[in-house]
């Protein structure tokens, strides 16, 4: 396992800017994922490190070693591909042992490496089977035995689990997880669900239209989102439009006036998220902000409910309301308060550049 | 009432389709039938009913040297234009299925074409193509045996082209990526991945490419040369002269090589999921 360093990576198709600019280190172990919408140049960059795309621009180095112009297969990365691709004219052992013929290892190291790759993911007992006779999740752990008997510098995870169904894809998330950890991989893994994103990574990039916007822990993207894509993309949020018309106070297209943080100034949009806004039925005292409302919409999850709430003809947000059983459970068409403190609230510039707290 | 009538208006459909594909498949029986039937006649003269039943006449086809030396010389023109064709058509269906260049189209048209052209057009001009070679070139061409077998390759590749490139058209080309990424380089790449994953296609374009130039008659008539007769050749002409079953029972024999090749073939792919 190696550090992964990609230098001002980029790769144009004529006049298509599909990666723009991207620097990025990974850590000798440590699990890093690409997350974006589809489109965003996750993928394109992933097949830059594996070395299926020649980048137009910077530099890709594994270990030691600039591999920018090196072919795929002289690069020693292990890809797990989306569709897996399994030989499917070869049994389990024999797709296992593909990367180790390609080295030219001895028969015997061969066999015992394949029967360790197989016993890590728990299907020594299938080494005669065809492909075609397994499970898609019992594919999937193949194709995974098969990226890692090779021992490659870097592990890269392409869309792993989206084949998979719901209660497979949170097993194998796990496993691969604990795997990769025991194993100290270095890995890069390329998804659009951010949930597993954030279950799974170390440290996340978040992607859109071929550049990064932010890199950073889970705690990093959730709590100080660098612009407002990375807001709406990673966990959910209600986004104000509006003008900064003062320090500390911002006044919606919708004609609200409300207090927040500092920073921004000019055309810009307030974020909120669900679970930082108050409901109640009467104003709410002790908060920066409190605005009265009509309930236009609920959805009853159980634990918590989504309230959709209009402040003003075009301003409406969403507040989540835990489900304390204190008997306040606002119907559609109640009139409601919403509040919240100025620090719940983040300004991004209209432009999407970060501003304020 | 209506529901009624749909119901009795699918099952009229159903027979109709039934009935019609008997039909087809009764008339595409119906001349093997009988010809092996008729293989087995004792009397010289074919006439109903039989008069009994002998394999004399399959006795009788190694004593004429035309049907054994046709059969040979078929055999050997079919098994070497088969591999000769495979050669050219495997690569040149990759060609086709995967790179985008001008004139592809075209290309991939002019491969196929020979399926097309009528044998008689196919031997006429590729007669007086020989003709003119052997002028400008002052060597053999004219009837020898590389002559008909390059005739005959030309009628083997458009099977070949055809077969393999629609194995080619669902092939999941990440299955190459992920033997590259495990360090195979390209030509590794090819024979130990791409060329198994297509086996099935060759293996029928093989078969197929094989049975047409084994069955072919129009084209050879104008290829063949002095004492070089191909076995359809043989069979056209006895009839010229006689009409007694030994011709039935060369046909029988014919049958059973193409049915047991097919059918051996089909024991290691399924032909049916290529074709």
């Amino acid at each position: 396992m190696s550090r992964l360093v990609l230098d001002h990576v980029a790769k144009r198709y004529g006049d298509f800017h599909a990666v723009r600019d991207v620097t990025l280190d990974v850590d000798d172990g440590e699990f890093v994922v690409l997350l974006g919408p589809s489109g965003c140049g996750k993928t394109t960059t992933l097949r830059m490190i594996a070395g299926f795309i020649t980048p137009t621009a910077g530099s890709v180095q594994l270990g030691t070693r600039d591999v920018t112009a090196l072919p795929p297969w002289k690069r020693n990365t292990g890809l797990v591909f989306q569709s897996y691709a399994l030989f499917p004219h070869l049994t389990v052992a024999q797709n296992v042992a593909f990367g180790l013929e390609m080295r030219k290892l001895g028969k015997a190291d061969i066999a015992g490496r394949v029967g360790e790759a197989l016993k890590l993911v728990r299907l020594d007992h299938l080494g005669e089977r065809l492909p075609r006779q397994l499970s898609g999740g019992q594919q999937q752990r193949v194709a995974l035995a098969r990226a890692l008997a090779v021992r490659p510098d870097v592990l890269l995870l392409d869309e792993p689990l989206s084949n998979l169904d719901a209660k497979l894809r949170q097993e194998v998330r796990v496993e691969i997880r604990e795997l990769q950890r025991q194993l100290g991989l270095t890995t890069v893994m390329v998804t659009h669900d951010q949930e597993e994103a954030l279950t799974m990574a170390d440290r996340l990039v978040v992607m859109n239209e071929g550049s990064v916007r932010q890199i950073g822990s889970q705690r990093d993207l959730y709590e100080r989102p660098a612009d407002r894509f990375v807001a709406g993309f990673v966990g959910r949020g209600t986004f104000l439009a509006g003008q900064v018309e003062a320090p500390g106070r911002f006044r919606t297209n919708g004609g609200l006036t409300l207090r927040c943080g500092d920073g921004a100034s000019g055309a810009a949009v307030l974020a909120l998220r669900p679970e930082r806004l108050e409901i109640g039925p009467a104003p709410l005292s002790g908060l920066d902000n409190s605005l009265p409302g009509t309930v236009e919409f609920v959805s009853y999850l159980g634990a918590a409910s989504d309230v959709h709430v209009r402040l003003s003809p075009s301003d409406r947000v969403i507040v989540q309301l835990a489900n304390r059983g204190d008997g306040f459970e606002p119907e559609v068409g109640a009139n409601v308060h919403v509040g919240w403190t100025a620090a719940a609230a983040r300004l991004f510039a209209a432009t999407g550049e970060v501003h304020g707290t | 009432m209506t529901a009624i009538a749909s119901l009795d208006s699918r099952r009229l459909g159903r027979w109709a389709l039934n009935g019609a594909a008997g039909l087809a498949l009764a008339l595409i029986l119906a001349p093997l039938i009988f010809v092996t039937w008729l293989a087995f006649f004792r009397q010289e003269i074919p006439s109903f009913p039989p008069e009994g039943y002998s394999l004399r006449w399959f006795a009788a086809i190694a004593n004429e040297k035309k049907f054994v030396d046709g059969f040979s010389l078929s055999l050997r023109l079919g098994v070497i234009a088969t591999l000769i064709g495979l050669a050219l058509g495997v690569p040149a269906a990759l060609c086709v299925a995967r790179f985008r260049f001008r004139g592809r189209e075209a290309l991939n048209s002019l491969l196929l074409l020979p399926l097309v052209v009528p044998g008689v057009v196919l031997g006429t001009s590729m007669y007086v193509f020989h003709v003119e070679t052997e002028n400008a070139l002052d060597v053999d061409v004219l009837g020898t045996f590389w002559a008909l077998a390059a005739g005959h390759v030309i009628i083997v590749i458009p099977w070949v082209v055809r077969l393999v490139t629609a194995s080619l058209a669902g092939f999941d080309r990440t299955i190459e990526e992920a033997a590259q990424n495990l360090g195979a380089n390209p030509l590794t790449t090819f024979f130990r991945v791409t060329l198994p994953m297509i086996r099935p296609g060759i293996v029928a374009a093989g078969l197929f490419g094989f049975v047409t130039s084994f069955g072919n008659l129009e084209m050879s008539l104008f290829l063949v040369g002095p004492g070089r007769t191909t076995l359809p050749i043989a069979i056209l002409q006895y009839l010229e002269w006689r009409i007694d079953p030994t011709i039935a029972a060369v046909s029988v024999l014919q049958i059973l090589l193409i049915g047991g090749a097919m059918l051996i073939t089909d024991r290691f792919v399924k032909i049916s999921r290529v074709v």
